[in-house]
């Protein structure tokens, strides 16, 4: 009897790269759901116009580049950088800012860099980071989370349909009447006014560490996050890295003088934290790799996160910080290289 | 009687707990094969250079007689696995690395199996000196039987011009299906003992670990038995983690004394000799009953045959006879690998013989679908599984840009081949194949290198020389010169007419 050639291993991988990206999918319903609890429908509609620009943006550059659309769209890598837009952008975003972050990070981000796999920067946060930059009005404006007792406007579907498609809004509403910093901006420019934090605690919009509604939906992401690390889709270096980087030294400074410093509960429950830490500094194509390293990669973008907070001009610092850090990585992975078993212990580096 | 016991044990960076899948072939007895009418004897059963044919087409062997003797230094002797006529030396499939077909000795047999008697059997092998024991282990063409057929006598007796202090005997046997020396140290455990006996003497050693994975409660079951009726304190049995590649040379030596073989070295560095238990059997046979290597226990399994087991055949035995001795094929079979699912090779018949490196035959059914390779997304979970702590994920890059300093940095000579990362990575990548044909290109690139600096020397000699001949020459033609002017002008005349004499002379002729 006859028999195929083939190199060994004989044995079927248990996993594949569309299984990873489906589960980190699932990890982030329970944080969309809270989104969508306190911000309203917009989240949906950002969702599908990212994951539309996301999914054309990827299919026509495979097709440029002569490469096979389908299998490459099936492995679902563009509906996280999707996703991770969604989540990062306002509630109330026009869909054409949305669909420029979403081509920014398709096109440019990842297959001007050579696609999946090749991609220096994570494609969600450069697209951000973009739209951010060229946009900043529209980035700015958050409405109050759905909270009892705060002044807030829920936005029923059809007026958020109507911002997302016109960018207006009907006459009985204004964009002054239901925009509201955020508690990253609030808590920034009253440090930047000599208010003490203690003083910005008893605002209505404060919660017990972070602003509330926020608290909630860093609670949430963190249940996805602690799911993929169940999963070991992600490891924990990462996550811990990050928080360690900006948990101490916010807590350093608000041990220190607490008058003008927020407290590091303040941080880690605001703005994108939790979901940096556990989304989107996690992702393993734009991180370091080694243990050591992601450790390393982590806490930078934790302590540049703290850095940008809290003396740069930008509220919230997990974009610039995760981009930052992406530079670093290649860096970061050749001076983490672990000892190769039977090599001499060597000192640092190599 | 000394039992199983867990020592503090090093620890393995990585490595797969992977399901064992060998239930199906250690259900059975060992069978015994019968002997074909036809065998078919590789000449290249070893690492080194083929073994040289000692006997002419047409004549009549005995079994365990002497066909083919060792040539090189990394040779082994190759004995008649039955009695029998010699019918032809030819090329056939073989299973082995060096290439498709290799040059076999085809033996037909005349079904008596006579042996060959080798005399002093039992040897007393306690009063010979350790030379003179490694040599008559050479004698006996055994080889390392865990699969790497190095030349058992020849890693002996490099071992022995290091200082040593432990012999590790190897019956963990990591890799799935596969359960030969499982099957081995059940049914003939007091042989294994024997074997390690023979072995420190040999080595000089007065103790010896036997390493055996904790999955295998019979395996150390039936060799604490054997060990409580020999009596022997200096052996010890040791458990080790059910854990992929534990069974590998260098990781074993690490799980059991916590020592690193430094990278490039053997575990003589420091000061560990590792055998097979199937080899220790093989010298216990050969030293105790004068039976040579000739046969061996070989599991024939996956889900490509009926009813997997584990067969005693002599080697040289067409792989299609044991597969009829497990039932014959299963309607899916359509892969066959000589040796386990993780480091195996593929074989495109099962006319192959069986070898002494044959520990396993195994057929499946299903295999990965090809052309499913994805991009590298750098996740490194094939980081974490290796065994050596290797970053597969930056070797790859490397591998791919054909970068030879950033692989070398990065340790791909110390790949070990284990197969972990391919099977934990999600874009299946065949890292491990691609790692293969990296330090094929190097190797290549290396001897290239080596050929056109040995060129370069070659050509600067011929032109030192040619220049030098040269000199001499012109010295010559200035020295004569010199020596017409300084006898006259008659002298020249005469010269000239003797010339011109001489070459009217040779127009005549």
């Amino acid at each position: 009897m006859d028999f195929e050639r083939r190199d060994a291993p004989f044995v079927t991988p248990s996993t594949d790269v569309a299984s990873v990206m489906r589960q980190v999918l699932y990890a982030l319903i329970p944080a969309a759901l809270a989104y969508v609890w306190y911000f309203g429908p917009g989240f949906i509609f950002n969702l599908l116009i990212a994951a539309i620009f996301c999914a054309a943006g990827e299919a026509a550059m495979l097709r440029l580049r002569h490469r096979p659309v389908e299998t490459v769209l099936g492995d679902f890598s563009a509906m996280v950088t999707a996703a991770l837009l969604a989540f990062a952008l306002p509630a109330l975003t026009p869909w054409w800012v949305t669909a420029t972050a979403a081509l920014f990070a398709m096109v440019v981000a990842k297959h001007l860099y050579g696609g999946l796999g090749f991609n220096l920067f994570n494609p969600a946060m450069a697209g951000y980071v973009v739209v951010l930059v060229a946009f900043p009005m529209d980035l700015n404006l958050w409405t109050a989370p759905r909270i009892g007792d705060l002044d807030y406007h829920y936005l029923s579907l059809y007026e958020t349909a109507r911002y997302t498609l016109t960018g207006t809004f009907p006459d009985y509403l204004s964009f002054d009447a239901i925009s509201r910093a955020t508690p990253l901006d609030v808590v920034k420019a009253g440090l930047n006014s000599m208010s003490t934090f203690e003083e910005m605690r008893s605002y209505p919009m404060m919660g017990d560490f972070g602003g509330r509604g926020w608290e909630w939906i860093g609670n949430f992401t963190a249940i996805g996050g602690a799911w993929l690390l169940l999963r070991k889709i992600i490891r924990w270096q990462i996550p811990v890295g990050v928080l360690t980087g900006l948990l101490l030294p916010a807590g350093l400074f608000y041990f220190f003088d607490p008058a003008v410093h927020a407290s590091p509960g303040f941080y880690l429950f605001s703005g994108g934290t939790i979901l940096g830490a556990f989304f989107i500094a996690t992702d393993p194509v734009t991180a370091a790799t080694s243990p050591r390293g992601r450790l390393i990669y982590g806490f930078g973008i934790g302590f540049l996160t703290y850095a940008i907070r809290r003396w740069g001009s930008y509220a919230d610092g997990v974009a610039f910080a995760v981009l930052l850090m992406n530079m670093a990585t290649p860096a970061i992975d050749y001076l983490t290289r672990p000892r190769i078993v039977g090599h001499p212990k060597k000192t640092w580096g190599r | 009687m000394t039992a199983a016991a867990t020592y503090d044990l090093g620890k393995l960076h990585g490595g797969l707990r992977l399901p064992g899948e060998k239930e199906a072939s250690t259900a059975r007895h060992v069978q015994t094969a019968t002997v074909p009418p036809q065998l078919f004897i590789p000449l290249t059963q070893h690492v080194g250079e083929a073994a040289q044919p000692v006997i002419d087409i047409g004549e009549a062997v005995l079994k365990g007689q002497l066909i083919a003797t060792a040539y090189g230094s990394l040779s082994a002797p190759i004995h008649a696995p039955t009695s029998g006529k010699v019918v032809a030396i030819e090329p056939w499939p073989v299973s082995q690395r060096h290439g498709e077909t290799g040059p076999c000795i085809v033996l037909e047999s005349d079904g008596e199996d006579v042996a060959f008697r080798y005399e002093n059997r039992p040897l007393r092998y306690e009063s010979m000196a350790p030379d003179d024991l490694l040599q008559t282990i050479l004698d006996g063409g055994i080889v390392g039987l865990g699969g790497a057929v190095f030349p058992t006598a020849q890693k002996l007796m490099q071992a022995v011009t290091a200082p040593l202090t432990h012999l590790i005997l190897n019956g963990v046997e990591c890799e799935p299906y596969i359960s030969c020396d499982d099957m081995l140290m059940r049914e003939q455990a007091a042989e294994v003992l024997g074997g390690a006996q023979i072995l420190m003497h040999a080595l000089g050693l007065g103790n010896c670990f036997i390493a055996v994975e904790s999955d295998k409660p019979d395996a150390i079951h039936g060799l604490a038995t054997a060990l409580g009726e020999l009596d022997d304190k200096r052996i010890v049995l040791k458990q080790v983690p059910t854990i992929y590649p534990s069974g590998g040379e260098d990781q074993l030596v690490q799980l059991v004394t916590n020592l690193e073989v430094p990278s490039g070295g053997l575990p003589t560095d420091v000061g560990c000799v590792v055998q097979n238990v199937g080899t220790a059997a093989a010298i216990y046979r050969w030293i105790h009953d004068g039976e040579p290597l000739i046969s061996r226990i070989t599991t024939v399994t996956g889900d490509g045959v009926v009813s997997p087991v584990n067969v005693e055949a002599r080697i040289g035995t067409p792989v299609s006879e044991l597969i009829a001795i497990a039932g014959g094929y299963t309607e899916r079979a359509s892969q066959m690998i000589v040796g386990g699912p993780m480091t195996g090779k593929s074989v495109t018949t099962d006319r192959v013989p069986l070898v002494k490196a044959s520990n396993c035959i195994l057929v499946l059914s299903d295999v990965i679908p090809p052309d499913d390779e994805k991009p590298c997304i750098r996740c490194g979970e094939c980081a974490l599984v290796c065994p050596i702590q290797l970053q597969p994920q930056q070797l790859y890059w490397f591998a791919c840009s054909d970068n030879e300093k950033q692989l070398r940095a990065h340790g791909l000579t110390d790949c070990i081949e284990c197969g972990c990362c391919d099977l934990v990575c999600p874009s299946h990548i065949p890292l491990t194949a691609d790692f293969r044909q990296a330090k094929a290109r190097m190797r290549e690139m290396a001897d290239e290198k080596a050929r056109a600096e040995r060129a370069r020397l070659r050509f600067e000699a011929r032109s030192a020389r040619l220049q030098q001949e040269q000199a001499e020459r012109e010295r010559q033609l200035a020295g004569q010169k010199q020596a017409a002017l300084r006898a006259g002008p008659d002298a020249i005349r005469e010269i000239l007419d003797r010339n011109r004499d001489k070459n009217r002379q040779d127009d005549e002729a």
